[in-house]
């Protein structure tokens, strides 16, 4: 299936979890966070949080910022 | 002299606030926060592929700073995006602060009252320490207060314009209005002298970036900016004299000398 994953297209193995998502995009640590289709996702859920075809993820990391 | 700002329960020697964005280096970035003494720096959050890492340098510096950490949501339009974005920072950043930014025009980077009010009252019903980028409005300030934020950082002018106090009677109602609110000039200060004209009209600090980033000098103009807030603060706490039309003299008159009094040599004496 095709998720959109900050902006770009990407193909996930149905019935996968978050987690998997993250592991297969190579994500690791703790210095970034997710929100699904605009909403916050905590870590403490990615295990348990599935995914369906055309979900829209922003994965985000520290910035500088004023 | 104890003279603390203090902030939702934190108390802070300096009373400046500095950004981390917009720096030639991050070597500069360093020495310029380390140079202005703050004890609160701002930062966000944007995506990052995997194998970027320049966020994972600038967030090891940050975190050893031992600054207090303000993410902010800069660049937000409505309350859903700032709620998503204020979760993320509380959870990578591991705290309640959060700088509130809810941008409603995109060529002044005003912020919107509406939306800024309606994002705040959620955020402190999630516990989060909300400090609004906010205009001068008295009205908008008051609402916020009543929604639950203890501090205000109305603009002095639109974000990286550099010219400083724009509406001096509307910051200064909001001064007098709001006396026991901590206030924060954010954005728009350009010079050291406006910073310290926000402070000798008695706001309780100042916050800026892009002065000191964007200075030839980025580390001294820190330093500036730290001896212009500090001035401003004791200026204030010493009492300003009152303005006057007329000029006064502050040399004696009294025993001047080369003063004779006229003798009148009208007739009839």
């Amino acid at each position: 299936m095709q998720l959109l994953v900050n902006g770009e297209h990407v193909h996930f193995e149905e019935g996968k979890t978050l987690a998997g998502l993250l592991r297969q995009l190579g994500y690791s640590g703790e210095t970034f966070a997710v929100a699904l289709n605009g909403d916050f996702v905590p870590r403490t859920t990615y295990e348990k949080t599935s995914l369906t075809a055309g979900d829209n993820l922003d994965i985000v990391a520290p910035v500088v910022g004023g | 002299m104890h003279d603390k700002l203090k902030l939702y329960g934190k108390a802070f020697d300096s009373r400046l606030l500095v950004g981390t964005a917009l720096y030639p280096s991050p070597a500069i970035m360093r020495e310029s926060i380390a140079a202005s003494g703050s004890e609160i720096i701002t930062l966000s959050l944007r995506r990052q592929s995997p194998g970027q890492q320049q966020g994972k340098m600038i967030w090891d510096y940050i975190r050893k700073s031992g600054c207090q950490l303000l993410p902010n949501t800069a660049g937000c339009k409505t309350p859903k995006e700032v709620i998503a974005l204020a979760e993320m920072s509380r959870e990578i950043f591991g705290t309640d602060w959060l700088k509130l930014e809810v941008i409603g025009d995109d060529y002044n980077l005003q912020p919107d009252p509406f939306g800024l009010i309606e994002a705040a009252r959620e955020l402190v019903k999630r516990g989060f320490k909300v400090l609004p980028y906010c205009t001068d409005d008295l009205v908008v300030c008051r609402k916020l207060l009543d929604v639950g934020c203890e501090v205000l950082m109305p603009w002095g002018s639109p974000i990286g314009t550099g010219r400083g106090l724009m509406n001096k009677y509307n910051l200064q109602t909001l001064r007098e209005r709001l006396p026991d609110t901590p206030l924060i000039i954010d954005a728009g200060i350009g010079a050291p002298s406006q910073a310290c004209e926000a402070m000798e009209m008695g706001f309780d600090a100042v916050l800026l970036n892009t002065a000191i980033a964007r200075a030839q000098n980025p580390v001294l103009m820190a330093e500036s900016f730290r001896q212009a807030v500090a001035s401003g603060r004791a200026a204030r706490n010493a009492g300003l004299m009152l303005k006057r039309q007329t000029a006064s003299p502050s040399t004696p008159t009294l025993d001047m000398p080369f003063w004779q009094q006229t003798v009148s040599s009208g007739e009839g004496l």
